[in-house]
């Protein structure tokens, strides 16, 4: 059972591996004579201003909250699709309700305008 | 007894500890996201290693995909990765000392008198957990809590976005203008 | 499981990891020369015979390169970022199959790393992860121009990631398993591009954007971003997620290839499956090709309309597909 994934958990060691090798690679090698104006933020070469990081725009947080709800209906459908010839018309009209019931949500965020982006 | 599956599972036990450790104690909440998204990989693995492949990437896929960047999203769009010094709600630190106690009680009493019930679990019929068994008890056995869950995520999502309206998409014309003047 | 197993599997990993990136050296000169051609330039012929060479060199040339380390940036989180970009980026194609078996040294090998009877949830789980290096960077770098690149590449890749899914779960219906494996194998009478062409424009529209490549490359707009999320990247760490933006590009041409044309198969492949990686090579270089070219031709699209085109038009459109789908194989029969 758990044999069929350790070729998964090998290479992943082996990306793990790759990733930290070329950071340390650059650290080696690279010089590093930092100034003040070096490590200031880059910003055109204009005398940077205001915070990094600031407030942003509400929209994002609506669209993460919209991808939740559709990710987990990939989710339900992956196995229903899976399956879908053996569980027939039933199986069909079932997913049907859940997929409609579920485009309510997107259609109430249509209307609210959480999809407008200015 | 020590079975190579008992080790790795020791260890990934530990891993998800101090993960939820970390993101208890970090003061970054960036940083404390990211344990929980560690947290969440590993206790993926342990599902795989109980034989629920499907679960453990939905696991993957639904908490630290998506649930955590949502998180990451709230952190980043208020500014909010500081967390400020010092103990906002001192008080609720001894109520949950004090629910985690009976809990960890709760835990060893079942531990002690249920001691024989573990021989009763039978190990799992090979193909449990993959997804043509999953979609069949979920579309068969399960068809009515399947639609329900529709359902609620409908609700939940409806309730996220009315909360935003506030200061949300409607006004956000007008906040903008605002921080132009400000300028 | 035995020792062999074990280490055929390292082989395997190895080996993928080096075509991988070797893949990406190589697709950055391919790129440069299709550009060029396309601009009736010559491209890179300086080093070595038709600038072969030219990858290495870059390579180098960025090994000593000064890094810079914005100093109000979060150090730990600036260094990893870059890592846990590239890693998705290298392990993602892992269940994809390269042929069926072949017989090497007496020892029956199948040229697959892991066949898992869920890999398309892995492709999807692997994507979803691929998020955090990118919003990472634009955090820890404290800059305008990092955070905001960060968050739109992270908000367009949450957006297309539904079309995506959707695209994905298609071939999956046809074929009736999430092994990568079984969709290949179920194409044999006919490749699932011809039976679901508009599955397929979605899955390669929403591949395009998912990795922030152009017309979607709006997150990395250098006249309005600087250069998006890796602007406080330089030296290896910037490399690091040049390396991933070019991995995700072969690891989309392949997915894309298995799921819709056919992966490994072609003609004769059943009598001499070495075959098989060659086929899928050609296919992966004209999928290629043909990024490159849209980057060649297509102007950037604005970002309002890039959210709203995900979410107003492929979205829905890659639901219904997938009912439609579901309805015209259970009531006509397929």
């Amino acid at each position: 059972m758990l044999e069929k994934y350790l070729p998964l958990a090998i290479i992943l060691a082996f990306a793990v591996f790759i990733g930290f090798f070329v950071v340390i690679l650059g650290t080696i090698f690279g010089p590093r004579r930092p100034t003040e104006r070096k490590s200031a933020p880059y910003e055109s070469g204009m005398i940077p201003y205001g915070p990094g990081t600031r407030r942003m725009n509400v929209s994002y947080y609506l669209v993460a909250v919209l991808f939740i709800l559709f990710d987990i209906e990939i989710v339900f459908v992956l196995p229903w699709a899976v399956i879908f010839r053996e569980l027939g018309v039933p199986g069909l009209v079932l997913m049907g309700i859940f997929l409609v019931v579920l485009e309510v949500a997107f259609v109430y965020a249509w209307k609210k305008g959480a999809l407008e982006w200015e | 007894m020590l079975t190579t599956g008992t080790i790795i599972f020791g260890v990934f036990a530990l891993v998800v500890i101090a993960s939820a450790l970390g993101m208890l104690l970090s003061r970054n909440a960036i940083y404390a996201a990211l344990f929980l998204v560690l947290n969440f990989a590993t206790v993926a693995v342990l599902y795989l290693i109980l034989g629920a492949p499907f679960i453990a990437l939905v696991q993957i896929t639904v908490y630290a995909g998506s649930i955590m960047v949502l998180f990451l999203f709230v952190i980043m769009l208020l500014g909010a990765e500081k967390l400020p010094a010092g103990e906002p709600l001192g008080h609720h630190r001894w109520i949950a000392l004090l629910f985690g106690l009976v809990f960890l009680a709760e835990l060893a009493l079942f531990l002690v008198y249920r001691a024989g019930m573990r021989a009763a679990v039978n190990t799992p019929p090979l193909e449990f957990g993959s997804p043509a068994a999953v979609g069949m008890s979920l579309f068969q056995k399960y068809a009515l809590p399947f639609e329900i869950t529709g359902f609620i995520l409908v609700v939940a999502t409806v309730g996220a976005i009315l909360l935003t309206r506030g200061e949300g998409f409607k006004g956000r014309k007008r906040t903008l203008e605002i921080q132009s003047q400000d300028k | 499981m035995d020792g062999a197993m074990i280490l055929e599997w390292v082989i395997k990993s190895i080996f993928l990891i080096l075509v991988m990136t070797g893949g990406f050296a190589y697709v950055t000169l391919y790129e440069r020369k299709v550009l060029a051609r396309i601009q009736v330039r010559i491209g890179p012929n300086r080093a070595g015979p038709f600038g072969v060479l030219q990858p290495v060199a870059d390579g180098i040339k960025l090994i000593f390169k000064e890094e810079l380390v914005p100093a109000k940036a979060d150090k730990l989180i600036f260094t990893l970022a870059p890592v846990l970009t590239v890693i998705p980026a290298l392990i993602i194609t892992a269940v994809v199959p390269w042929g069926t078996e072949v017989t090497l040294f007496g020892r029956t090998i199948k040229l697959y790393l892991a066949d898992i009877n869920i890999a398309v949830l892995y492709l999807m789980a692997v994507t979803s992860i691929s998020i955090y290096g990118i919003a990472l960077a634009g955090w820890s770098s404290n800059n305008k121009y990092a955070t905001l690149g960060g968050l739109r590449a992270t908000a367009q890749m949450i957006s297309y990631e539904l079309a995506l899914g959707f695209a994905m779960i298609v071939p999956v219906m046809m074929a009736g398993s999430m092994s990568l494996v079984d969709i290949v194998e179920s194409q044999k009478p006919v490749w699932f591009v011809f039976v679901q062409p508009l599955a397929f424009l979605i899955y390669f529209i929403a591949a395009l954007a998912e990795i922030n490549r152009s017309p979607f490359d709006m997150p990395e707009a250098e006249q309005e971003l600087t250069a998006g999320y890796h602007t406080e990247y330089s030296g290896m760490k910037f490399a690091l997620f040049f390396m991933a933006e070019y991995i995700k590009m072969i690891a989309i041409s392949m997915i894309g290839s298995s799921l819709f044309l056919g992966g490994y198969r072609g003609p004769f492949v059943d009598q001499l499956p070495a075959l098989g990686p060659l086929y899928l090579f050609i296919k992966v270089a004209i999928v290629l090709f043909v990024i490159i070219w849209i980057r060649a031709t297509l102007p950037r699209i604005r970002y309002d309309r890039l959210m709203q085109f995900g979410w107003k038009v492929l979205f829905p459109l890659a639901l219904l597909n997938v009912f439609v789908t579901g309805v015209v194989l259970i009531l006509v029969g397929g």
